[in-house]
């Protein structure tokens, strides 16, 4: 059985896909996340897809599914690292992932979170400056 | 007589053929001497005259995709292919195979003015022939042009979507000319690599350059931002002219969730809006 691993940061999971997605191991990143977002009430998931060069209309939904399921359960998505292929891919397909939030790297999607759950939990270096960070270190 | 007098008569006087074809062309007043040299001319209508008077000792006058033919149809798409590159006339182009038939014709008058009736079998055999091989001049002459023209709007798309950064982390695309789908796969998949080197969080699609948008454009310019944004960056269509806007309602494209402003002044300050920077003024003194 192919699992992908899920990383616990305090109120976040982390999942970083570093192969490319068959339908079997997609389901089961679903099934397993879903599980991990009620058992440790996380309030934001980041899904790294820096790694897959290779979308299918499949993998696109799963992403949705996944994006609308934690939201049920009161977790923000945040997809990042997209390869500009795999976006055009996904927009030819007419799948535009709304209600994801999308983020360039790891970096700016974990800050995304923070900004969106409002709350400190460990403190992020500001991946560039200029970007707004509620609370500054002394 | 023999009933194929002609190949005999062209072999023994080919070089009155060969003068008289070159004093045609030479004649001619759409001839450019800036284009070509008599030598190049004289050369290259000696070669294709030999192919031709080899391929007629078969007597096979009709059929010029047959074997025999293959040297000359060879030589006169190269000679085509290259005048159409070097910008000859179609005229020009033309006027070299027909003024070949003029030659010969001018031969066989003298040689069988004793024998009419051979006379205008020959001719009319050569002519038809002639005929057929100036349509493949003419084909491939056009296919040359066609291929420049293929050439160079390839090399518009190619040149004409640089991508600009134009402040930390703000990219800016200004797109000059008409959109089609092929363009736009150019603009968005070279957009969409710049964000990825340049990790910038904004792209602004400046579309002041574009003569018209009707909805094919419109939705090209959807697809390029929704796909900005699932990369995470954000994507801002500026320089959207009042005629334009003016086209986009009537047609009735929705452009909601996507962020336009009306130039690209604008569309920088809205940048550094988001970005938290504000630009002041020096305090002088």
């Amino acid at each position: 059985m192919d699992r992908i691993p899920i990383l616990k940061m305090g109120h976040f999971l982390l999942v970083t896909i570093q192969v490319d997605m068959y339908d079997r191991l997609a389901l089961n990143l679903e099934n397993d996340l879903i599980q991990m977002v009620e058992k440790h009430e996380s309030k934001g998931v980041l899904i790294d897809i820096s790694a897959v060069s290779i979308v299918d209309s499949f993998m696109g939904r799963i992403i949705g599914n996944i994006a609308s399921m934690s939201k049920i359960l009161d977790a923000e998505t945040v997809v990042v690292g997209m390869q500009p292929a795999v976006a055009i891919t996904l927009v030819e397909l007419g799948l535009p992932l709304t209600g994801v939030h999308t983020a360039l790297n790891v970096e700016k999607g974990m800050f995304l979170l923070q900004k969106k759950i409002k709350e400190d939990i460990f403190e992020i270096d500001e991946p560039d400056a200029g970007w707004e960070n509620d609370d500054q270190p002394e | 007589m023999s009933n194929n007098p002609t190949p005999k008569l062209l072999s023994k006087r080919k070089k009155d053929v060969l003068q008289n074809w070159i004093d045609n062309q030479v004649e001619d007043p759409a001839l450019r001497e800036d284009l070509m040299s008599n030598e190049e001319i004289r050369y290259q209508s000696e070669e294709l005259l030999d192919a031709f008077l080899k391929a007629i000792k078969t007597e096979n006058y009709e059929d010029i995709s047959r074997q025999e033919y293959n040297p000359i149809i060879e030589i006169l798409s190269g000679i085509s292919l290259s005048r159409a590159h070097g910008g000859f006339t179609p005229r020009e182009t033309a006027i070299y195979v027909l003024s070949l038939k003029k030659a010969i014709i001018h031969v066989l008058l003298e040689e069988l003015k004793d024998d009419p009736g051979a006379l205008v079998n020959e001719i009319l055999k050569i002519s038809n022939l002639l005929d057929s091989l100036s349509i493949v001049t003419f084909e491939t002459y056009l296919k040359g042009r066609e291929e420049v023209i293929l050439r160079q709007s390839n090399e518009m798309n190619e040149i004409s979507t640089p991508v600009i950064r134009v402040w930390e982390g703000v990219l800016a695309l200004p797109i000059i000319g008409t959109l089609d789908s092929e363009r736009t796969q150019i603009v968005m998949e070279s957009l969409l690599q710049e964000i990825v080197d340049t990790e910038s969080n904004i792209a602004i699609l400046d579309i002041s350059g574009v003569p018209a948008v009707d909805t094919l454009v419109a939705q090209h310019l959807i697809k390029t931002v929704n796909a900005t944004r699932l990369m995470g960056a954000e994507c801002i269509i500026s320089g959207i002219k009042p005629e334009i806007a003016q086209t986009i309602v009537h047609l009735g494209i929705n452009l909601e969730g996507v962020q336009t402003k009306a130039s690209l002044a604008a569309a920088l300050k809205y940048a550094f809006n988001k970005m938290n920077m504000v630009v002041v003024k020096r305090k002088v003194g």
